[in-house]
């Protein structure tokens, strides 16, 4: 299994998008699930608010009206790898190109007081890290956003967010963590259970035999 | 002591592992287009199978143009990228030797339509697919959710997926409704309520005298919806209406349907069984649901006022700004100002036959109205759009002005050419109003397939008690 090698501290700037609700359609809209590739949708998150036109798959950026106003397309935000958001992030569409689109553009940790659970299940297979944190926590952090350049430091062992002298701690299971530390792959740690699968099966087949019609 | 998802929880439950997540063994796992491409590429680099290939069905459904006549195949799409797509399907189906209802099948057509219509889903399943609308299938007693692409390739693996328990919310819907009123108002009544993060977490088991009452067709629309309301899982005990389904569209011999019979029986919620959340509603009071924003939740009876920021409170201002700006509404005070442009009637939320014979029986000898540029029905399967037929609803549409479509996913989500263009107001069937859904700056109200039927005819939300 290989570590990831910047798996462990996340730091940067953080940019911010002040609205509840954000579904995966937002992230990235349909147009961009034609694609039959994982890789290369960092041109398409947001799609909607970065650009003032509308889109195609394999147009990229350049070609696009950019929207100056929004937050990723402003330095230093075009190279955020943290973003801050409010309740409900992700929800909607089980989409998983919404969290490529996210990876790929370079983010590596979403904050926010809530989020879908299907996006939440999805960040962790790709090497994203979702942060739920009280409300009140984010309305701080959305307080320092107007006063400056936020910038933080995530430490994902300690399950800590750096900020100045602060420290706010967050909550996340173990072993979803472990799955972004150490790129763990999870179809080869099922298969290390292949014959129970086989004996739960076998048994199944047996007492629910219409299943297997 | 158990609710009816510990009880299929446990069923399926195949170990627990060092991470104290679980193993459930999946016994359905359906496939579409647009969310297997990836996960079919992760099997072959692993130089893996598919661990019990009858598990799987697959159909093409999201990109599917809906205007395609006779002699039709994957290769007959003009959109290349889209084509890349359905013929990638069909080379990973025909590669693994998966049963795939293509795009030539008179069965093809959206993967939670044909699921329960040809038989394949039956009550006590587990069931996934790379959709969040599987849980349509809890409708029928089955635990169903919808998966991302990872887990698609995981499922095809190992036929298993890796998951934590949920948490157990009960929904009883007590009482009854008027003839204007649809299980689709039930359930956008409840996402007003609760709100989309409302059933973040949880399995919803939608229970109650009015659940009892209505049909299976009904039931599919509120578990399609459960996601909605932030809920990856909606189900429904089974019961004789759902059995009688399940045997009228069954492809076991007798001696195996009775012996499954006598189990699905059991596949209830215990008495005293124990829920995290129960909420109770009176659907007697609920009138029919109109939305009017940008998230399913910003939901209204027909005849309200729309919300402005002076009447919001203060966390909710912004929302409601920017949905109202989004949705151009601007002196428009209430649902009924708004002028609409399109109407489209399908999606996996209404597009079986029930939902096309109510809409067809408003439409019935009137004509849609002069500032409605298009009206479609696009059926949710071959099968269901060959029944309609045969009842003659697709003359009554088209009499109309309605245009009558090939089955897909078609203008819920616009992968193919049915998308609103830019500002166009429509009165729509499906279940997400999010921006752009529908198309580039397309605005989108959701509402039942009586009351999108309504607005074709009147232009405007009209009063379904004074026509």
């Amino acid at each position: 299994m290989k570590s990831n090698s910047e798996g462990l501290i996340i730091n940067g700037v953080v940019a911010y998008i002040d609205r509840d609700n954000i579904d995966t359609d937002q992230i990235i809209p349909t147009e961009y699930l034609k694609s039959i590739k994982k890789f290369g949708f960092e041109d398409y998150l947001f799609d909607g608010w970065r650009y003032k036109d509308d889109g195609k798959l394999g147009i990229t950026k350049d070609q696009r009206v950019i929207d100056e106003n929004f937050i990723l397309n402003k330095n230093p935000f075009n190279e955020s790898k943290i973003l801050l958001t409010r309740d409900n992030f992700g929800c909607g569409s089980s989409r998983e190109h919404a969290v490529w689109a996210l990876r790929d553009f370079g983010i590596k940790a979403v904050i926010a007081s809530s989020f879908g659970d299907i996006f939440y299940n999805n960040s962790f297979k790709n090497g994203v890290l979702p942060i739920k944190l009280e409300k009140k926590e984010i309305n701080f952090l959305f307080d320092q956003t107007q006063q400056k350049v936020l910038e933080l430091s995530i430490n994902l062992q300690k399950k800590e967010i750096n900020y100045g002298k602060k420290t706010i701690s967050f909550n996340v299971d173990k072993h979803l963590i472990d799955r972004i530390i150490y790129g763990l792959d999870d179809v080869d740690i099922t298969l290390k259970e292949k014959g129970k699968i086989f004996d739960f099966e076998r048994t199944r087949i047996e007492e629910r035999p219409w299943i297997f019609k | 002591m158990k609710t009816l998802y510990d009880k299929l929880w446990e069923e399926h439950h195949v170990t627990q592992l060092d991470s104290g997540e679980s193993l459930l063994y999946i016994d359905r796992h359906y496939l579409h287009e647009v969310t297997s491409p990836q996960a079919f590429e992760g099997l072959i680099k692993k130089n893996l199978k598919p661990w019990r290939l009858n598990a799987n069905i697959a159909t093409p459904d999201h990109n599917v143009p809906t205007t395609r006549g006779n002699n039709f195949n994957s290769e007959s799409i003009t959109d290349e990228i889209s084509k890349i797509q359905v013929v990638e399907l069909d080379k990973n189906c025909n590669k693994f030797g998966i049963k795939q209802f293509d795009i030539e099948s008179n069965k093809q057509g959206i993967v939670h339509v044909i699921g329960p219509e040809l038989g394949f889903t039956i009550p006590g399943m587990t069931i996934v697919c790379g959709d969040s609308h599987t849980s349509t299938h809890g409708a029928l007693g089955c635990l169903a959710m919808g998966i991302g692409t990872s887990e698609v390739e995981h499922v095809l693996a190992t036929q298993c997926l890796k998951v934590s328990k949920l948490k157990n919310m009960n929904v009883r819907f007590e009482g009854e409704v008027d003839e204007h009123v649809s299980s689709k108002d039930i359930v956008l009544y409840l996402i007003g309520q609760i709100g989309t993060a409302g059933g973040t977490g949880y399995a919803i088991e939608f229970s109650g005298s009015y659940i009892s009452s209505i049909s299976v067709e009904g039931r599919m629309t509120i578990c399609n919806m459960a996601i909605e309301a932030g809920a990856k899982v909606g189900l429904i005990a089974p019961d004789n209406k759902t059995i009688e389904y399940v045997k009228s569209k069954s492809f076991l011999d007798d001696d195996t349907f009775n012996q499954a019979k006598e189990y699905w029986k059991t596949l209830m919620s215990d008495d005293d069984a124990k829920f995290d959340k129960e909420i109770t509603i009176d659907v007697s009071k609920i009138k029919p649901q109109v939305t009017w924003g940008t998230s399913p939740e910003m939901v209204l009876n027909y005849d309200e006022s729309i919300p402005t920021v002076f009447d919001t409170k203060d966390e909710n201002k912004k929302n409601v700004e920017l949905a109202r700006d989004y949705m151009g509404i601007e002196n428009e005070t209430k649902l009924s100002d708004l002028t609409f442009d399109k109407v489209f009637i399908g999606s996996c939320t209404n597009s079986r036959i029930e939902d096309l014979r109510q809409a067809a029986e408003i439409v019935k000898g009137k004509t849609i109205a002069s500032n409605i540029s298009e009206a479609i029905v696009v059926p949710g399967s071959g099968l269901v759009k060959e029944q309609a037929e045969n009842e003659g609803l697709d003359k009554v549409f088209t009499d109309a002005g309605f245009i009558w479509k090939d089955p897909g996913c078609s203008m819920c989500l616009g992968m193919n050419p049915d998308q609103l263009k830019p500002y166009e107001r429509c009165a729509s069937t499906s279940n997400r109003n999010f921006e752009g859904r529908q198309g580039y700056l397309g605005r989108t109200h959701l509402m039942s397939p009586i009351m999108a039927a309504y607005t074709a005819i009147n232009g405007t939300i009209g009063d379904p008690y004074e026509i």
